[in-house]
């Protein structure tokens, strides 16, 4: 446990909130998938020197799985969908881009004090990476909640299902392999119905933007 | 052990197969026949356990004890009966085109995954494989909901996955949390996350960690349970899913949602040695029925109210089992079975009569006593019995959980009563007269499967009055075991 | 007050008024390699100082003291930071006098001085010029403060010499912090001293100046001196990064050899500097006045991201 390892899993979860953050305010899909890889790698950086700091081998394992699944194949589908949906250049009408960055904030204080008590229990190389990894997840589904259009939408979802990840890895250095098997098959499987989901909706509505979808509501 | 297998590879099998068999005329048939061959091995499974008490198999990764297996017999039970309902359903669905071939080979499919998936988060010992089979039954019926590819539905799917997932993730936080305070205790091994394992060293649990786990755990797996106020995709998705989806959605995949949280309390009450989840539980339950009892006399949607009748329902439950005793528990699960049984005969009621209408509107559908008397019968009898008239088995299960609430939490009573009176108004003043009354409605085509309707309604109605000692063994050591 | 810091803190302050324009010689010189322009000689910005210091001063009719005042308080307010920021030595009698805080007040006051001047006479440019320098200055400010309050809380002083002296003894570690915190100072700078994608200091187009909106109306030594203060803002904002987030090479108290050594390191460091505010110079486009509160808010958000992650992680 040298505080080397500890620094590097650090600057990893600095990092990871750093693209959260990037994500909130980003009105470009391409740069959106872009990020979304790129916290991906983040991931596989920490996953890696988790496993090598504890010697976890099984770690080494997810890691590949990650780096296969979240910075290649997933920012891949998400690029030929874009290309076929031919949303590529879109840019999404943001408001109020500051109001969001200090919500942003105050997730970040909000996780760090719901994880505070909990991280005092961690043994593991990274105390504080549980409270940021809360953070993540609880961002990426503020940019659920604040995008309109389908695929920003789904990026959140994944980018939640990166924060839970990370949550994972860093403080109880990953799950049981057939656990984390079943989400990667979950996620990717997720992905591609969502994939056929979105093509479905843009035949109905022509537009994949979400406000179309408020019809049901309770009168 | 052998029956674990079969159990669990005849829908694995059956999605598959009827994939491949794609749209031919006898697949509505095969359906049925897997789900039957299913419901055959999961009372083979029951009889085991009958016999030889608890099994585990697969290195501890499945087990049944007295809190599943019942579970996993209704829910073979329920997707065998709906299967039958549903050839006849979906033949007119075709014939009135809003069904093409190949929607009807992704939804036989789907159906058998779907059952995979329930049975396989029901017997799992395995927390985290539970998570991954929960997560699977939304992934296999969202393309269900939408798959009239109608506005509507297209709409409601969306909803129901996005919510569904974020959902699903909070409890798969939950899970991390519960293996960071599991792995403290049991180390870093495979069976950190085995419910049995966990069950024996609950005591030993972080109560910091646990309880920060459970809020994720419950709120991640209430939304699936249609809990207020992580409830919005539960009516979109029943009323604009086909109606054997509404059924089985309402009758199994609640239940199983809520079979989860019932794990994961049962670890939470251990480590913490307070209320803490139980009063969780209880303050989601009751804002449940009291929110959805509101909401039920604003629908004009018959399968959006019998939705909104299925929140009142689980959060009775959830109520039921937040107050957590002997009794109160076993209403809780009487409660659960008989509410699958009733709600999903309803469902199949209310889908014949949608189809004699054309609409899901209730001022438009009139008069079914003179159309078709048994769908009528169905549905008047169905509606009260899920309202709770005796001598059915949810006014059994109601009076249990209302007494029990009176004795331990008065404060508690006015806002149930309130909440079933309120209910029973607005549901039975809607369906009398969709039953009673003129019409000018055509007969269906084809003959609906209405065996299903009065089979089920028959089940309430018996553990309404007898409730053999076999099963009541099994709720009592359910119950003991849930605390 | 001893006599060596005495020395010391003259020693600074010379440094500081001849670095400033030699610094802003520097980078232009620089950015006119960069872009492929002939150079201007590097000491250029000591000749148009010698030039306006020569010239006669117009002042408007109806200006007020404001106006006539504001050159010296602005030259004696960056002199001041100048001498606060350890650019040599940790050793500065002046430092117990202004802690970080200070140097952001001091900032402060210099901009809205010279906000006042140029609404004094009355004049459009003047008054948009103001308002657009508020405009920056009310972003900037909690952003710089942000990256401040990062540094000190690692070294836990406030004062800039403890800061200093703690930061360049520490031993080795990745401080993704300092990192983030580094990012919003430089986006920091780059706004505060009128560069280029918030105002171009190369151009007097009316509609995107800011910076020289405000001069407009100053000529002659009043023009010298602020033209100065500017060179010598440039040059504290850029000893304050360096001494913040590259502290090695700065000496100790006491430690004469070093205080000779840390001339021409000092000299080496702010070469890069200016070279790397060329390039940013030369790559990055001039962004649209609107998109400076974006920018800025940027800034801010990595300032306090850097807190955050400092606090959070202890990183």
């Amino acid at each position: 446990m040298t505080s080397l390892t500890s620094q590097v899993i650090n600057l990893f979860a600095s990092v990871l909130l750093l693209i959260a953050f990037a994500m909130l305010s980003q009105r470009r899909i391409v740069t959106l998938i872009n990020l979304f890889a790129l916290q991906g790698l983040a991931l596989v950086g920490s996953t890696v020197t988790v496993a090598w700091a504890t010697g976890q081998h099984h770690l080494y394992w997810s890691a590949g799985i990650t780096f296969v699944l979240k910075v290649v194949a997933l920012p891949l589908i998400l690029h030929r969908l874009i290309r076929r949906l031919n949303v590529k250049w879109d840019i999404e009408t943001l408001i109020n881009i500051p109001t969001m960055m200090l919500v942003g904030i105050v997730l970040v204080v909000f996780a760090f004090n719901l994880a505070l008590p909990i991280s005092e229990f961690s043994n593991s190389i990274a105390r504080g990476t549980l409270g940021i990894a809360l953070a993540c997840v609880l961002m990426a589904f503020l940019m659920m909640i604040t995008r309109s259009k389908a695929v920003p939408q789904v990026i959140g979802f994944l980018a939640m299902e990166n924060g839970l990840f990370f949550a994972a890895t860093s403080a109880t250095y990953g799950m049981p392999m057939v656990v984390e098997l079943g989400i990667a098959l979950d996620v990717l499987v997720g992905m591609i119905i969502l994939g056929v989901f979105m093509f479905q909706i843009r035949e109905q509505f022509d537009s994949l933007d979400i406000h179309h979808l408020e019809k049901l509501k309770e009168d | 052990m052998e029956a674990f297998v079969v159990l669990l590879a005849i829908p694995l099998l059956g999605a598959p197969a009827l994939w491949l068999l794609g749209d031919r005329e006898i697949a509505p048939e095969v359906n049925a026949a897997f789900s039957l061959a299913t419901f055959a091995a999961s009372a083979w499974l029951t009889a085991e356990v009958i016999s030889g008490g608890p099994i585990t198999a697969w290195n501890e990764q499945f087990f049944v004890d007295a809190l599943n297996v019942f579970l996993v017999a209704l829910t073979a039970f329920v997707g065998f009966t709906t299967s039958l309902f549903s050839r006849p359903y979906m033949r007119i669905e075709r014939e009135k085109g809003k069904m093409t071939g190949p929607r009807l080979r992704l939804y036989h499919s789907m159906y058998q995954a779907f059952m995979f998936t329930m049975l396989a988060a029901l017997t799992t010992n395995n927390l985290g494989i539970l998570w991954v089979a929960m997560e699977a039954a939304t992934l296999a019926t969202v393309l269900l909901v939408s798959v009239y590819r109608t506005a509507a539905s297209l709409e409601a799917a969306w909803k129901y996955f996005i919510l569904c997932g974020v959902g699903i993730a909070q409890a798969l936080f939950g899970t991390i949390l519960l293996y960071f305070a599991a792995e403290r205790v049991l180390g870093a091994e495979g069976n950190a996350l085995l419910w049995t394992h966990l069950n024996l060293v609950k005591g030993d649990l972080e109560p910091a960690i646990m309880s920060l786990a459970f809020v994720f755990l419950l709120v991640g797996y209430g939304t699936k349970v249609g809990l207020v106020p992580l409830h919005n995709w539960l009516p979109d998705a029943h009323a604009e899913g086909p109606t054997p989806i509404s059924a089985v959605l309402s009758g199994l995949l609640l239940n199983v949602a809520l079979y989860s949280v019932l794990r994961c309390k049962v670890l939470a009450d251990g480590a913490l040695d307070s209320r803490f989840a139980s009063n969780m539980m209880m303050g989601f339950g009751l804002l449940s029925v009291v929110v959805a009892a509101f909401f039920l006399s604003r629908q004009r949607d018959v399968k959006r109210m019998f939705a909104y009748s299925s929140i009142e329902h689980m959060g009775l439950i959830t109520f039921a089992f937040g107050m957590g005793g002997p009794i109160a528990n076993f209403a809780g699960l009487l409660h659960m079975t008989v509410h699958s049984l009733v709600k999903s005969a309803i469902f199949f009621a209310v889908g014949h009569a949608a189809q004699k209408a054309g609409t899901q509107v209730m001022e438009d559908i009139r008069g079914l006593m003179k159309v078709s008397p048994t769908v009528g019968w169905g549905l008047m009898i169905g509606t009260l019995a899920i309202l709770g008239m005796p001598p059915f088995g949810v006014f059994a299960s109601e009076f249990l959980i209302l007494t029990t609430a009176m004795r331990e939490h008065p404060w508690a009573t006015p806002f149930l009563l309130l909440a079933l009176g309120v209910a029973f108004a607005a549901v039975f003043s809607r369906v009398q007269p969709m039953v009673f009354g003129d019409t000018h409605m055509q007969p269906l085509a084809h003959q609906p499967a209405l065996v299903p309707v009065f089979v089920h309604l028959g089940l309430g109605l018996l553990l309404g009055l007898y409730i053999p000692p076999y099963l009541a063994a099994w709720y009592a050591e359910a119950a003991r075991l849930l605390g | 007050m001893n006599l060596e810091g005495l020395l010391a803190q003259l020693l600074a302050m010379a440094v500081a008024l001849a670095g400033g324009p030699l610094l802003a010689g520097w980078v232009n010189q620089c950015r006119a390699w960069l872009q492929g322009r002939r150079a201007p000689p590097l000491l250029m910005p000591f000749r148009m100082l010698h030039k306006l210091f020569w010239k006669e001063s117009v002042v408007a009719h109806d200006a007020s003291p404001i106006f006539r005042i504001t050159p010296y308080i602005v030259f004696g307010c960056m002199l001041l930071a100048s001498l606060i920021i350890p650019t040599l030595s940790t050793d500065l009698p002046m430092a117990p006098a202004a802690d970080a805080i200070a140097l952001v007040g001091l900032f402060g006051i210099a901009r809205l001085f010279i906000s006042l001047a140029a609404m004094d006479i009355g004049t459009a440019f003047g008054t948009m010029g103001a308002r657009r320098e508020m405009l920056v200055g009310f972003l900037a400010e909690p952003a710089f403060l942000m990256v401040l309050f990062t540094a000190s809380l690692i070294s836990s002083s406030t004062s800039l010499a403890t800061t200093v002296s703690t930061l360049a003894h520490r031993e080795f570690a990745i401080l993704p912090s300092l990192a983030f915190a580094g990012i919003a100072f430089t986006m920091v700078s780059l706004a505060e001293n009128a560069r280029v994608p918030v105002d171009n200091p190369a151009t007097h187009l009316e509609l995107t100046m800011i910076h020289e909106a405000l001069v407009l109306e100053y000529s002659g030594r009043h023009l010298a001196l602020i033209e100065w203060a500017a060179t010598l803002k440039l040059f504290a904002y850029s000893c304050a990064g360096l001494a913040i987030f590259f502290p090695w090479g700065i000496a100790e108290a006491r430690d004469h050899a070093a205080l000779l050594w840390a001339l021409p390191v000092l000299a080496v460091k702010l070469a890069i500097g200016g070279f790397t505010l060329a390039l940013i110079e030369t790559i990055l486009a001039k962004m649209r006045i609107f998109r400076v509160p974006e920018f800025l808010a940027t800034a801010f958000l990595l300032g306090v991201l850097a807190l955050l992650v400092h606090l959070l992680l202890g990183a």
